[in-house]
């Protein structure tokens, strides 16, 4: 310990001589053949299609690789001349999940607890989580509960929490894949503050080149380690020079290069020829006046405080709705309850005759099998939808509830890309593999009503290109699909209306805008209802 | 919009502020003493200052019945049941078929369900008044617990904070795939065992997670300070002694009036 700290918050010098890594059970390598050298104080952007390695590297990097004792190391992975096993406390890492991010229950802990375990005298500890917290822009009292921050405010308390340590290294592994675009800035200019302040060796790995790279100095492109092929490095060198080589190379493999739009199949019925209102009652599906939402239950003593309230929402057959606007403005919770998942706290929804079928008008009172053949919500975080043991009993799992065979499902599997992924454990997918699948696993029901929760979050620009392809195509063939998101493009190729949720200054509650249609940009009409 | 149940606010109780081991010794003590004996005024006594000393950690009755309802409901449970199967000794008080209660059987009950909550209530004022990073800080440096076990342990209690959440999430997504759609008791039992399948492994997957990070940030690598000093005060002498008094008070009230009844010898 006292070895490291006597070397203090010099940059890192990271050099990987030939080496190779193996995880236990699986039969190709995840990384091989890597040489590299990264000086003291490089920022480096690491990039690579998924399957290169990435990550394994970071995680060696960070020492958190070394339990494995089936694993396979080869060559050399060396910190400072040091092998990494050695040289603990000289890096921080930062993950994907902002809440694995965060370890005790009072930010001023939280940060305190790397420089703890460093062995840090009492007093030098506090006075470097003061630093750490002003470093990334966290005024908040030492004792605020860190379960009350936002995504980016997570991942910057975790951020102030290596900075505490102060390491010569920053491993950062896609550490805004989760955030909303203000979270995404949020992190990026704390993480470049910080390190202007210290001068540390910087090493990120993420699929939107443009948010680091006006950041970084160097990206190294790593090659995809195949069975027979070369490993190690694909491209190595300054930002500009990198991006003109790979560009394509890069953009093939879904990495988002800066101006890049994947090709998408555009909607062939236009918006506005669908918008007729002499019949646009007939193809509403879903309609909501004066709704109140909230994930809590009222009590007659103890009303709620609804997380938005919505003055009007419908939901047209073959139009697309999109749900914007700030992180805790309750979006998440209004597609819940659109959804028929969550009651209403106050107002009316109401599923009309047509999407009812004999249901009934509220969508909250239907019965499982008669819910996913008329409202289909696809869920932020995939895993949390996973009921079965494999991919195609997975989307076989809607069909047999209906009582109807699997026909569709092949051609779903193909559809996806996932059919030869058939018979593997959902839980070991990738994260763009699994997103396709929850999605599919939806679809398999054909609801005639799809909501989806950030379903481009963290995706790559191909799983994107597919997602906003197909929701092209079922908006095409009638179906309504609603979609709470952050992601502009997205909402640009669907189309159809937008729906701007927004907490107002503090304090004053949440308010709600009402529709506009996006093909006749009008001012925001911004009204509260309290 | 997280549903927590361990981060809450400080609490601002003068017991709150106290060392958690004195706290803990304290209510051991008197747990203790109110286990050797079986009778009702020693409890009773414990009770009445134990209640006393509810402002103290910051409770309110109402507070106390809302955390508490089920430690009162077992006691009730309990009584109900000793006076029910307890020797029928004194005066036939009511008699329907099988079921007879009697004054002795209703003393009998009485004292148990007294007993009951007087061992139950120093748990729930020693847990409403401590902070779980403070209880840790305690336990590590004061009672030189292996802080790998109880830093581990008090960073799983924070995700038991999550999993609330996440019980309810996964409630909605599964609903959202017609999980749960049929209808009889037994269906219902396997759906929620199918969520409770699906939780745990969410903890398992978030916990390894959890584990990386406290790793990376260089947990479990040899000795390591403490920001926050566990320290023992004037005001923890108090609360040791006042665990002591209170015993103290309890059994000799039941010697003076001749109910003391230990349980063994």
């Amino acid at each position: 310990m006292t070895i490291q700290r006597s070397r203090g918050s010099a940059p890192a010098r990271i050099s990987a001589k030939g080496w190779g890594w193996q995880h236990s059970g699986r039969h190709t390598r995840a990384v091989h053949d890597l040489d590299l050298e990264i000086e003291p104080g490089e920022r480096v952007l690491l990039l690579g299609p998924s399957g290169a390695g990435k990550s394994t590297l970071l995680h060696a990097l960070a020492g958190v690789l070394g339990d494995d004792e089936d694993a396979n190391e080869s060559g050399q992975l060396l910190i400072d001349g040091r092998p990494v096993a050695e040289s603990r406390g000289r890096s921080g890492l930062m993950q994907q999940d902002p809440d694995s991010q965060v370890v005790l229950s009072r930010i001023g802990d939280d940060v305190a607890f790397g420089a703890e375990n460093l062995s840090v005298p009492r007093e030098e500890i506090w006075r470097r989580v003061s630093a750490a917290l002003e470093s990334v822009g966290l005024d908040l009292p030492l004792d605020h509960p860190s379960s009350s921050l936002s995504g980016g405010q997570k991942q910057r308390l975790g951020l102030a929490g290596m900075l505490a340590m102060r390491p010569g290294l920053l491993l950062l592994d896609e550490p805004t894949a989760n955030l909303d675009p203000a979270g995404v800035v949020e992190v990026r200019d704390a993480v470049r503050r910080s390190l202007d302040e210290s001068g540390a060796t910087l090493v990120v790995v993420e699929h939107r080149v443009s948010v680091w790279l006006d950041v970084v100095d160097r990206i190294v492109v790593l090659a995809p380690a195949r069975l027979g092929e070369p490993g190690g490095v694909l491209f190595d060198g300054p930002p500009a020079q990198v991006m003109a080589q790979s560009r394509e190379l890069l953009a093939a493999a879904g990495i988002w290069v800066p101006g890049y739009v994947p090709h998408v199949r555009p909607r062939t019925l236009l918006p506005h020829a669908m918008i007729n209102p002499d019949d646009a009652g007939a193809h509403l599906l879903l309609e909501a006046a004066s709704l109140a939402v909230s994930r809590t239950k009222g009590r007659k003593r103890h009303p709620v405080v609804p997380a938005a309230v919505v003055p009007s929402v419908l939901v047209k057959a073959g139009q697309a709705l999109s749900v914007t606007g700030p992180n805790g403005a309750g979006k998440s919770t209004l597609a819940l309850t659109l959804g028929g998942l969550l009651a209403p706290v106050a107002g009316r929804l109401t599923a009309l005759p047509e999407l009812a079928r004999g249901a009934g008008p509220a969508p909250l009172k239907w019965r499982g099998r008669d819910l996913i053949s008329r409202i289909g919500t696809v869920f932020q975080e995939p895993e949390h939808q996973f009921v079965a043991h494999s991919v195609r009993e997975e989307l076989l799992f809607a069909p047999r509830i209906l009582g109807h065979g699997g026909d569709s499902v092949d051609e779903l599997l193909t559809r996806l890309r996932l059919e030869h992924l058939a018979d593997a454990n959902p839980f070991t997918l990738s994260g763009g593999e699994k997103r396709r699948l929850s999605v599919a696993t939806v679809l398999a029901a054909s609801p005639q009503v799809l909501i989806l929760d950030e379903p481009t979050f963290g995706q790559d620009a191909n799983t994107w290109a597919e997602l906003a392809s197909m929701l092209t195509e079922l908006l095409d063939a009638g179906t309504a699909v609603v979609s709470v998101t952050h992601d502009a493009a997205f909402t640009a190729v669907l189309g159809g209306s937008r729906l701007v949720l927004g907490d107002s200054v503090e304090g004053a509650g949440p308010l709600a805008v009402q529709p506009q249609q996006l093909a006749q940009p009008q001012p925001a009409q911004k009204a509260v209802h309290r | 919009m997280s549903v927590d149940i361990i981060a809450t606010p400080r609490s601002t109780a003068w017991l709150a502020d106290a060392n958690p081991l004195a706290k803990l010794g304290a209510g051991m003590v008197l747990t203790i003493v109110l286990l050797i004996s079986v009778d009702w005024v020693s409890a009773t006594v414990a009770l009445v200052l134990e209640c006393a000393l509810l402002p103290l950690a910051g409770l309110s009755a109402g507070l106390l019945l809302k955390r508490g309802w089920p430690i009162l409901l077992a006691a009730v449970v309990g009584g109900y049941s000793t006076a029910l199967l307890a020797p029928k000794t004194g005066e036939i008080l009511l008699s329907l078929g099988p079921v007879v209660f009697t004054t002795g059987s209703m003393e009998s009950g009485v004292a148990i369900a007294l007993r009951g909550l007087a061992i139950a209530l120093p748990g729930v004022i020693v847990l409403a008044s401590t902070d779980p990073t403070d209880l840790a800080d305690a336990l590590a440096q004061k009672l030189r617990l292996p802080h790998r076990f109880v830093l581990g342990a008090l960073a799983a209690m924070r995700l038991v904070g999550l999993l609330v959440t996440e019980w309810q999430t996964l409630g909605m997504a599964r609903r959202a795939r017609g999980v749960g759609g049929g209808k009889g008791f037994f269906r219902g039992i396997k759906a929620q065992l199918g969520q409770a399948m699906a939780l745990l492994v969410q903890a398992v997957r978030r916990a390894t997670r959890l584990a990386t990070t406290m790793e990376a940030k260089g947990f479990g690598a040899g000795p390591r300070t403490w920001a926050r000093e566990s320290t023992y005060s004037r005001r923890d002498l108090w609360v040791a002694s006042g665990g002591l008094v209170m015993a103290a008070v309890s059994v000799t009230a039941a010697v003076v009036l001749g109910t003391w009844n230990p349980v063994f010898g």
